[in-house]
């Protein structure tokens, strides 16, 4: 015999519902929850490792052999503005170059890079079939294999190459929704041995990032194929400042920050990196750099960290969203 | 380019002596391949008295890592990678008589002192311009250290390969030149 009933609240993946159920002592219960059956679906949206696979085999191809039209145009914008015959001449081949790896697909620069990924995973996102780092690594490993790429991964100490170019580095980011978003960002080993990170004291404040970027630049010289485009990480921990250095690299060359006190900043380093005559390849000109990409996060009170993360003119990224 | 130099690999004594920072050269001719760890292997092949995989003497040693062959083609994108990391086994192998390096970036004062002595230059070839590059390389053969895959050494033919003179046999260095000619004064 029914007792009572009782309305419940439900959220699924087709959206949220009021159901009244009855409720009901003894046996032959008479309600059909069909209708909850039918609402049921899970919230979490289920991405087969497969789909990962396909999708990075793809970026890391596609990455490779055809360079943004956001840095064929910086270095449009660096001819009109190069004082060096040098210089232009470079920026010149550099065009070239990435006209022919575009046209025969084959690598910009045989330095294919250590493959390094930025996803943003909706936290509705359930991955299935295998984890997201093996997923991740196998379309590394295709891609670097059917691709042509180089295998530039090695042990630290024994320095035996790992075939295939994996691992990747992987940087998880959990974000509202049910998307996955993949970016490529594969890094050669020449530019981000340029690397440097600095725990600098408050006081130093602004005046000592700028010099600490430029001198930085200065020291780097010729090493990391200029011209280059300079991320710079501001604040959060040591480690959190260092992903902030390159994750300023993934942003179109040349756009400044939508901040204007970064984009003011970005501009002040780019003119003084540019004034000390390093120009393209370090043979002397006033386009060593195309591009300073600023970014900034909350800091303990005792630091002010500093990272400067330098990309080859061969800035390459791929971004895919399943 | 103008002004272009022709020269041919490998090189002696009185090529390289003609030889001035700023130059355009062409290179054609046989040139050969190592990078990080095939250095180390020559220089401890040396420590321990053993003989080189081939002959040094006048050789151009092209600091490069190609990406693999597509099917039809000799190699993949085969641009320089960055000389400084060779700095510390550079000499040795002057000893043996090179006479060229081709890589991008800065020499340490050591390694153009040495280059003075040994009468060995130091060219670039233009970093990233991989696709390129790979364009001047005709033939390659691996001869040594093959289990190194991508470091191990080459031996490449090469015709109208193009590069530019850094350092010289008389201490000229063109990144300073370059440099200075271009600087805005503080």
């Amino acid at each position: 015999m029914e007792v009572g009933s009782f309305t419940a609240f439900l959220r699924s993946g087709r959206g949220e519902k009021t159901l009244d159920f009855p409720c009901w002592f003894g046996d032959n219960n008479p309600f059909k929850s069909n209708d909850f059956n039918v609402f049921w679906e899970p919230i979490l949206r289920t991405i087969h490792s497969n789909a990962i696979i396909a999708v990075v085999k793809k970026m890391v191809m596609g990455a490779n052999y055809d360079l943004g039209d956001d840095v064929i145009r910086a270095f449009e914008k660096g001819l009109k503005q190069e004082a060096s015959p040098v210089g232009r001449a470079v920026l010149n081949t550099l065009i070239e170059n990435a006209r022919i790896a575009h046209d025969e697909q084959v690598p910009i620069c045989q330095d294919t890079g250590m493959a390094v990924f930025f996803v943003e995973m909706g936290q509705d996102v359930h991955i299935e079939g295998a984890l997201l780092q093996d997923a991740i690594d196998e379309g590394v490993r295709q891609g670097y294999k059917d691709g042509y790429l180089r295998k530039s991964i090695c042990d630290p100490f024994t320095r035996k190459n790992t075939g295939d170019n994996t691992p990747a580095v992987v940087i998880l980011d959990v974000v509202a929704g049910d998307a996955l978003k993949i970016t490529a960002a594969p890094k050669g080993g020449g530019s981000e041995n340029m690397s440097r990170l600095t725990m600098l004291a408050p006081s130093a404040g602004k005046k000592g990032i700028v010099d600490f970027v430029v001198k930085r630049c200065e020291e780097a010289g010729s090493n990391p194929c200029p011209p280059v485009i300079v991320g710079v990480g501001i604040g959060g921990s040591a480690e959190k400042c260092m992903i902030l250095a390159k994750k300023a690299l993934l942003r179109h060359v040349g756009e400044p920050s939508p901040d204007p006190e970064l984009a003011a900043l970005e501009a002040e380093m780019l003119e003084k990196i540019n004034a000390l005559g390093m120009g393209p390849q370090g043979l002397g000109g006033t386009t060593y750099a195309l591009a300073v990409h600023v970014e900034k996060h909350p800091c303990h009170i005792a630091s002010l960290p500093l990272a400067v993360n330098i990309c080859c003119h061969a800035s390459r990224h791929k971004e895919a969203v399943l | 380019m103008a002004n272009e130099i022709k020269i041919t690999a490998p090189l002696d004594d009185a090529a390289v002596a003609k030889l001035k920072a700023g130059d355009q050269v062409s290179i054609t001719g046989v040139i050969y391949t190592a990078r990080d760890t095939a250095h180390k292997r020559l220089v401890d092949a040396l420590d321990a008295g053993q003989p080189l995989p081939f002959d040094m003497n006048g050789q151009v040693i092209y600091y490069v890592g190609p990406s693999p062959a597509k099917p039809g083609k000799v190699i993949g994108s085969a641009g320089p990678t960055t000389s400084y990391r060779m700095d510390l086994y550079a000499e040795r192998l002057m000893e043996k008589g090179m006479k060229g390096m081709i890589g991008k970036g800065m020499r340490d004062k050591k390694v153009i002192e040495a280059m003075k002595k040994h009468k060995c230059v130091y060219f670039a070839a233009i970093g990233g311009a991989a696709a390129l590059i790979a364009r001047s390389i005709k033939a390659v053969e691996i001869i040594a250290y093959e289990d190194l895959g991508p470091e191990a050494v080459r031996r490449m033919e090469v015709e109208d390969f193009k590069a530019v003179v850094i350092n010289d046999i008389y201490g000229n260095d063109l990144y300073d030149i370059g440099k200075a000619q271009y600087r805005v004064a503080k």
